[in-house]
């Protein structure tokens, strides 16, 4: 079944969209996958789109992206091609578990849709574990991603299908990382709505790298949804890389929920994409629970880039650092604006943040801006933000040296950037991401894979 | 000859700091230009090796048979030129490795030499290292970052060893060491001294010029060399004081009204 959205750029559009495919759209969810999805669309029809200039996407205003005409498939279509033809992600030395959605289903490749291991971890179709595994699955999904005022989470829990499932039970690790990869290949136009859930239980860990690829030339638009509940002591540990062309639209929802001295890292790393709206909502709901958030974009021509969090210190003793870098090339614009909520009871918080940008031409813009909601008297809470130039003390002493002026613009701003990959765990990944981070400052960087499609202009 | 400047004007910022300079340096010369502070002593190495900041306003500069003012600074240092910063920039981020390793090679580059092999460069370091006595592990750490006054002195020191120059110039590269640092330092830059290279050594104080013996010692005062000498008037200086020359210049300039 094809849709596609016309003329109107209005919410109504959507509902009514929604109302008109719900049968397949649903088809075998149970009850209370029925019951959420028509509390998210109620949600989505009473709020709407936030309007423009609305404080929290005063930059990036998002109505008219999704008012474009894009097609829409609420069933999994078959593609004729061989995806390891296509793609394969070429990280050397770094053992993951590939997991594989395609156009916002999961792409089995013969594989099963869930694995279930001996130790009790379960990863795979988010969509067959809604079904397999109901109670467990209800009992996360759509509790932490809030849908009130939160219109996108709203839009994607109404809409989403599929998406990956990680379940890892306490007192368990994840041997291998989970590396999902996004793809996004189609014959037309197309705006996708996935969902992952990530269920790390008391005193487990699991590592988790997200890949966002298009492996064909059309317009994309997507709107993704990802919950992540850290249980009593657990440690995640989440990278998401961006490498999307420049004709796609990406909005990211992560929702991070914490209890007693979880501990989570968030990185994102944007390398490509032609406008990207990342929001990153961290819940600190226990004593004692520590978070790292940290952001890297390197974006030139039009791009655009807003990076959204907030991160609520709910419990006392919990730490929060966020590290957010950019480095704007040509008429790109970024946006970075991080809020510290910090709730009464949250006595002896720390809560540091940081923002620094280099603008390399006159007419590449940055909009910073820190936001800090203290209701607690005994805190620590910094925040700084920078937008500047290349040093020239350091640009003229590399070209002192004999090092081109090119070259010596590379090197500082792969040191700036190498603040935020140095902090990467893995090092066969730290590797692979400095050497794709050096390639794109290079201006060499097509595709972060040996995918054979040329996505970039 | 290996440089030739030519009644040279440099002004800051609408400011005339040197105002006619002349000076010639020979292949297997040591050339000291000693001052009082604000003379214009930096503002020399700073025109030699081209920073922008400072506008040359008048004269000309020729090195090897080539204007020198032509050149970027990148090609300056391809030619052979190098200057030895008496404030090295400290750049986070940027391994010693992987500067120097860029360095080297764009220099071998320009010459039409292959890069060299991540091994052989190592093995590089490793023995020039040892010129300056360098110690600790450069390979974890960030140009100049977090090194002490003597380490920065000395990285620059080692630097030259591996760029190899045919004009060094090193701009108060005894500032703010010990004694033990500044014999080091000095040690290495004897050990550099050879008949097909120069150096021009900048300083405030004699000190240094009792372990790196000059060939010719000029003083430079108001942006004029105003005495040249060979090393014996590095002692005199000492013995004097900058007062001395002072004195002089007043008297001649009372004379000539």
């Amino acid at each position: 079944m094809k849709e596609s959205v016309k003329e109107l750029n209005t919410a109504e559009k959507y509902v009514e969209f929604f109302r008109k495919n719900q049968p397949v759209i649903s088809e075998g969810d149970p009850a209370y996958l029925l019951q959420l999805r028509e509390k998210a669309i109620g949600l989505f029809e009473a709020e709407g789109f936030p309007p423009k200039k609305q404080e929290n996407y005063r930059y990036t205003h998002l109505e008219p992206w999704f008012g474009k005409e894009f097609a829409r498939y609420f069933r999994e279509r078959k593609i004729a091609f061989d995806i390891d033809d296509l793609f394969s992600c070429d990280i050397p030395s770094l053992e993951t578990r590939i997991l594989m959605i395609l156009n916002g289903f999961f792409y089995s490749n013969g594989q099963k849709g869930l694995t279930e291991l001996d130790n009790g971890i379960i990863y795979g179709s988010l969509r067959e574990a809604t079904r397999r595994y109901p109670e467990l699955v209800g009992q996360y999904l759509g509790k932490n991603a809030e849908m009130e005022h939160e219109p996108f989470v709203a839009l994607n829990t109404a809409f989403a299908q599929d998406g990956i499932f990680l379940f890892v039970p306490g007192n368990q690790h994840l041997e291998h990382p989970i590396q999902i990869i996004h793809l996004l290949l189609s014959d037309t136009d197309q705006m996708v709505q996935h969902r992952n859930l990530f269920i790390a239980g008391k005193n487990s860990r699991a590592d988790i790298i997200i890949c966002d690829h298009t492996l064909s030339p059309h317009m994309f638009l997507t709107n993704s949804v990802t919950e992540i509940y850290a249980e009593e002591n657990a440690d995640v540990d989440i990278i998401r890389l961006q490498n999307e062309h420049n004709s796609s639209f990406q909005v990211t929802n992560t929702w991070i929920n914490q209890e007693r001295n979880a501990r989570s890292r968030h990185s994102t790393i944007t390398l490509h994409g032609g406008m990207v709206r990342n929001n990153l909502h961290v819940k600190l709901q226990g004593e004692g629970a520590h978070t790292e958030a940290l952001g890297l974009f390197l974006i030139d021509k039009k791009q655009h880039v807003d990076n959204f969090t907030v991160i609520e210190h709910r419990q006392p003793h919990c730490t929060s650092h966020q590290q957010f870098k950019g480095v704007l090339d040509d008429d790109a614009t970024g946006v970075f604006n991080g809020k510290i909520q910090v709730f009464q009871d949250a006595q002896k918080t720390e809560a540091y943040q940081s923002n620094n940008n280099i603008l390399l031409t006159d007419t590449a813009r940055m909009h910073t801006k820190p936001q800090l909601v203290i209701h607690a008297d005994d805190v620590k809470c910094s925040h700084g933000a920078t937008v500047g130039q290349l040093d020239e003390e350091a640009l003229f002493y590399l070209r002192s040296r004999g090092i081109s002026v090119e070259e010596s613009r590379l090197l500082l701003m792969y040191a700036f950037a190498n603040d935020v990959i140095s902090r990467i765990k893995e090092p066969a990944l730290k590797n692979r991401i400095s050497h794709l981070v050096e390639k794109r400052l290079r201006g060499e960087l097509s595709r972060c894979n040996c995918c054979r499609m040329q996505c970039q202009d | 000859m290996l440089l030739k400047i030519r009644d040279l004007r440099v002004s800051v910022e609408d400011k005339e700091i040197l105002k006619g300079i002349d000076l010639e340096v020979n292949p297997g010369e040591v050339h000291a230009i000693m001052g009082p502070n604000g003379s214009g002593k930096s503002t020399l190495a700073s025109a030699l090796v081209g920073k922008d900041y400072f506008q040359i306003t008048h004269g000309k500069i020729d090195y090897e048979g080539k204007n020198l003012m032509e050149l970027s600074p990148e090609d300056r240092a391809r030619e052979g030129i190098f200057l030895g910063f008496q404030y090295p920039v400290e750049i986070p981020g940027v391994s010693m490795v992987n500067f120097l390793r860029t360095a080297v090679n764009e220099l071998r580059k320009y010459r039409g030499e292959e890069p060299l092999a991540a091994g052989d460069f190592l093995k590089l370091m490793r023995e020039k290292k040892q010129i300056v006595e360098i110690d600790s592990d450069l390979t974890s750490r960030s140009v100049n970052e977090g090194f002490s006054g003597g380490e920065k002195k000395k990285n620059e020191i080692f630097q030259m060893a591996l760029l190899n120059p045919k004009l060094a110039i090193l701009d108060e590269t005894d500032s703010g060491l010990d004694i033990d640092a500044l014999r080091i330092v000095a040690n290495g830059v004897n050990k550099l001294r050879r008949p097909d290279n120069a150096i021009i050594v900048i300083t405030h104080y004699q000190r240094l010029l009792e372990y790196i013996i000059p060939d010719f010692v000029h003083i430079l005062y108001k942006g004029r060399i105003v005495k040249s000498g060979d090393k014996n008037l590095a002692v005199e200086l000492e013995k004097h004081g900058y007062d001395w020359i002072k004195q002089e210049l007043d008297v001649e300039a009372k004379l000539s009204e």
